[in-house]
């Protein structure tokens, strides 16, 4: 049995069985690291050693009955900028090189509180800006079905780990596609919750109105339940909604008998490639087959979501980075006369370019002057966004997309483009402008043997109709089964 | 130059700390005079990933400040982010209320010379205070302490009503008294609990346009603001005078040269990038909701002024006075429950301890001796064991070294001497040693009996009861 294969459903059977210990489990994921990092660089810090322990520590527990619970000794991979304490939580900046949290995030505490074991921080764009995860001030991650391509990103570290399975499964962030995409590009599964599902008290903010943390697993019930242990109202985000706790595990029915689907007709244009619809159309026959009702639909609003997005992150984003100032914390310049040169030397040299990039565009959006004919116009647009979206889960249960126009693309090939990179979140943009969930399903791969991945958006709070929808899918196609990341070397 | 030609037009900002038990967007305490960075956390320290958490208290202190004040309260209202950088702002940003504030619309009426003037306020709004910097004692630079990032404040805009620095001062002890009785604020302006940045013009009277603002800070004190008002006004008229120009320009006031300076220049104009918060939640208040802060707003200096006038008989300015400060009129009401003489009470508090306070540069709350020990003070008049003259040394007294005021006369010595028998010797020997003084008396001049009681009060150092005194020395005198 390769234990590092398995999913966390199947290594929580095996436990219980006792067919495996916790310190099995945690000893395969660290000899998987050291097999595949040096070619994947999907950590920024890895813990190998003080996992193990950590591992047979709670192995004891288990063993005399001080801990229980399912998700006990089960590791996990956290993106790396969610705030951990005692361990670097760095955003893959080298503005926050050396940076240890004083304190947990809320996801942390509840993942410490299931006793699960952290195997590390992974790798992502810096302060989660960009979808390759090459805007790392770190490594550029390796995607494992081909070492040439990017893992894409922001989350591109966590999903290429829970590809190439160094962890079972990771946390990752989502502003504007930076869970669905990567997971569609390794071909793992992405969820982003509706907005204020998760608590991102301890998530280093990039755009606050659009953040949200989520699971990358290898299936649609590992997405299940890990959205069950980081779901719930917390006091400290009062942007988080308090409502009822639902056990996501329950919606998986597999069934879709009289499921409404629609299409988005903007979404499978031009630009998109056309392997992509290809793949998304079979998939389209699975679910006629399966009972479910698809037809087209349109959502007019399709074509400004990209550049709203761009206004309403850009513009959070350049005050969110505003304390990191050199003051308190982070990198200080070395080079400085004057409080300014502090601020301007501490911050051009601990930023790197596409933050600058972001920022610059940010406060220029906001300053005054122009704050109405963009900040003020795009907000103007999400609320359109948001009607259309209404309108569209009027007729429909879900609707289904594409997660990215393109597979995995070269490395190296967009980095300096960025108005090529920002296309790659042209499909996703727009769930988190009007704060829906939605979830990243491969749904094949392309003729060089690249992962395909399918989008599926709920109304809000919807998360138990697209996971169901979503495992139903997995269940008839049965993805993993066919298909494994080669760590080809082209 | 023709001061008389121009009107001073003045607005001023008040920010005020709010007194509840912690800070407006996390757990930590507000107490003044901590350790430095001793109450702070991820939140206050903008630690990465760290958000707010708006404090319900904070809301309900500022309903009740616009209450107080006559100001329409929002239904809807929301934060925004005030960008900009500097040390004593850990986030890089202030969270304050821009296009939605909380309170607006409303007044106060400040008296002078028995005239009443209302003063209209703009608005009312709510936002979080900044850390402060610090000399670094160990080495250059500055340390900075964010102790006070965090400490909600609310900060009142008057339209600009004012037209002397007189009424400046009025406006401004008035929203004093007002916060200090609805009880949302301590309002210690040396402590910078209570602080104001002053909006001053002028105009040609009888001009319909108002002239070119500047705007000033750094005034700690009531005398400062109406030092800083009047040097500023009058160097803009000089400015215009000479037929120059004033610039908008914020300037600081330095209390020692007595004179304004220029803070920033004019190629550093912020931008403060305002926009809506998107960490919090916009905020909803019920008709409900702010009824019931209505319903349970304490007592106003307005209507406490009208319960002294109508229960205690004081007259309108007394009542006025007294009701000024809330400090004054509490210490007002405890020594009236003890020694139940309003009169009395009132007196010494308008005139001796008024004066006191004046010569000391102190405000009211710092008096430093209790309702008790005035009232005690005042009843040893009344019952006679010491003269008033001697109530003025005690209260010096009870400024310098505030102790029971029985304990003070013992230890002084200055109880009343009463006794008929010690008094008849000091006025047998008085009268044998001013033989003059019966002649005159016997001849109708009635100033020798005061001359005679004098003598008396001279040679007790003032501890004789002055009525046995006077009757006494009428008996032998007719004898």
């Amino acid at each position: 049995m390769e234990i590092t294969k398995l999913t966390v459903h199947e290594l929580q059977e095996k436990l219980k069985a006792k067919e495996l210990t916790i310190t099995d489990i945690t000893k395969a994921y660290v000899d998987n690291i050291e097999k595949h990092e040096k070619d994947v660089q999907a950590f920024i810090t890895p813990i190998t050693d003080e996992a193990i322990k950590n591992a047979e520590n709670i192995q004891a527990k288990v063993d005399s009955g001080e801990i229980k619970g399912s998700l006990a000794g089960i590791p996990i991979g956290i993106k790396d900028n969610i705030c951990t304490k005692g361990i670097k939580t760095t955003c893959a900046s080298k503005m926050l090189e050396n940076f240890v949290s004083p304190y947990n995030a809320t996801i942390m505490e509840k993942i410490e509180a299931e006793n699960m074991i952290n195997l590390g921080k992974l790798n992502m764009d810096e302060f989660a800006m960009g979808a390759s995860t090459e805007y790392s001030y770190f490594k550029k991650t390796r995607n494992p079905w081909n070492l040439n391509t990017v893992p894409g990103g922001s989350s591109g570290g966590s999903a290429a780990a829970v590809a190439s399975n160094m962890v079972p499964w990771a946390i990752g962030s989502d502003t504007g596609g930076s869970i669905r995409q990567p997971s569609s590009f390794c071909g793992v599964v992405g969820l982003k919750p509706t907005y204020g599902l998760v608590s991102r008290y301890g998530l280093v903010a990039f755009a606050s109105s659009l953040d949200q943390i989520g699971p990358i697993t290898k299936d649609v019930t590992d997405a299940a339940i890990l959205l069950n242990v980081i779901s719930g109202h917390d006091e400290k985000d009062t942007t988080s909604v308090n409502k009822e706790k639902v056990d996501y595990n329950k919606a998986l029915k597999g069934d879709v008998k009289g499921l409404k689907i629609g299409l988005p007709k903007e979404y499978f244009g031009e630009g998109i490639n056309p392997e992509v619809k290809e793949k998304l159309n079979e998939a389209i026959e699975t679910y006629k087959k399966l009972g479910a009702t698809v037809e087209e639909c349109s959502l007019n609003i399709a074509d400004y979501a990209l550049a709203t997005y761009y206004i309403i992150a850009c513009a959070e984003a350049s005050s969110n980075l505003g304390r990191f100032d050199g003051i308190r914390y982070g990198y200080r310049t070395q080079n400085y006369e004057s409080l300014k040169d502090i601020y301007r030397n501490s911050r051009s040299e601990g930023f790197g370019p596409e933050v600058k990039r972001r920022i610059i565009l940010g406060t220029y959006v906001l300053s005054s002057g122009y704050y109405d004919a963009y900040y003020k116009k795009a907000q103007q647009v999400r609320t359109l966004v948001k009607k259309e979206f209404d309108k569209a889960f009027e007729k429909y249960d879900v609707l289904l997309t594409p997660t990215s126009p393109t597979v995995a693309f070269e490395i190296g090939t967009r980095s300096n483009n960025p108005l090529e990179m920002y296309l790659a979140d042209i499909c996703t943009v727009s769930v988190n402008i009007a704060g829906l969930p939605g979830i990243s399903v491969p749904c094949g791969v392309d003729s060089k043997g690249m992962p395909i991945g399918m989008q599926l958006i709920g109304n809000k709070f919807a998360e138990e109709t697209i996971l169901n929808a979503a495992y139903t899918y997995e269940q008839e196609f049965k993805f993993r089964e066919k298909y494994n990341p080669e760590f080809k070397k082209v | 130059m023709l001061k008389e030609d121009y009107e001073i037009v003045i607005g001023l900002e008040v920010h005020a700390e709010l007194s509840t038990k912690t800070k407006i967007f996390c757990s930590c305490p507000t107490e003044f005079g901590a350790e430095p960075n001793t109450h702070t956390c991820p939140v206050c320290m903008a630690m990465p990933g760290a958000l707010p958490v708006l404090n319900e208290k904070v809301v309900e202190y500022a309903v009740k400040a616009g209450l107080a004040t006559d100001c329409t309260i929002a239904r809807e209202s929301k934060n925004d982010r005030k960008n900009y950088f500097y040390p004593d702002l850990p986030k890089s940003y202030q969270i304050s209320q821009f296009d939605k504030p909380l309170c607006t619309n409303g007044k106060v009426t400040i008296e002078e010379d028995g005239e009443e003037k209302v003063i209209g306020i703009t608005r009312i709004h709510i936002e979080e205070d900044a850390g402060k910097l610090n000399h670094n004692e160990f080495g250059s630079g500055s340390l900075v302490d964010l102790n006070r990032a965090g400490v909600p404040l609310i900060e009142i805009v008057s339209e600009p009503d004012m037209r002397s620095s007189r009424d400046a001062e009025n406006y401004l002890r008035k929203i004093k008294s007002i916060l200090e009785y609805i009880e949302v604020s301590d309002c210690k302006m040396q402590e910078g609990s209570l602080r104001a940045d002053v909006n001053v013009s002028v105009r040609k009277k009888g001009a319909k346009e108002f002239g070119t603002r500047t705007e000033m800070k750094n005034m700690n004190s009531f005398r400062s603001i109406v030092r800083a008002i009047d040097y500023e006004a009058e160097r803009q008229i000089e400015v215009l005078e000479n037929g120059g120009k004033i610039d908008q320009e914020t300037l600081r006031w330095d209390d020692v040269s007595g004179k304004t300076f220029s803070m920033r220049d004019k190629e550093d104009a912020q931008d403060y990038r305002y926009f809506p918060e998107p960490d919090l939640v916009a905020i909803r208040l019920s008709d409900e909701y702010i009824e019931n802060i209505r319903k349970n707003l304490p007592e106003l200096p307005e209507s406490r002024k009208k319960r002294y006038l109508e229960e205690y008989k004081l007259t309108e300015k007394d009542s006025r006075m007294l009701t000024a400060s809330k400090y004054m009129s509490n210490l007002f009401e405890e020594a009236l429950e003890i020694c139940g003489n309003a009169k009395a009470v009132a007196n010494w508090l308008l005139s001796d301890v008024s004066r006191i306070l004046n010569e000391k540069e102190l405000e009211p709350e710092q008096i430093p001796f209790t309702a008790e020990e005035l009232a005690k003070m005042i009843m040893l008049i009344e019952k006679g064991t010491i003269s008033s003259a001697i109530g003025k040394k005690v209260l010096e007294e009870l400024f310098e070294n505030p102790r029971d005021p029985q304990k003070i006369i013992e230890e002084k010595g200055w109880i009343q001497i009463s006794d008929e028998g010690a008094i008849k010797e000091v006025v047998m020997r008085i009268l044998e040693n001013n033989q003059q003084s019966i002649i005159d008396f016997k001849a109708g001049k009635d100033r020798a009996l005061g001359f005679l009681v004098g003598q008396a009060m001279k040679e007790t150092k003032g501890k004789a009861n002055p009525k046995m005194l006077n009757d006494m020395f009428l008996e032998e005198l007719k004898k």
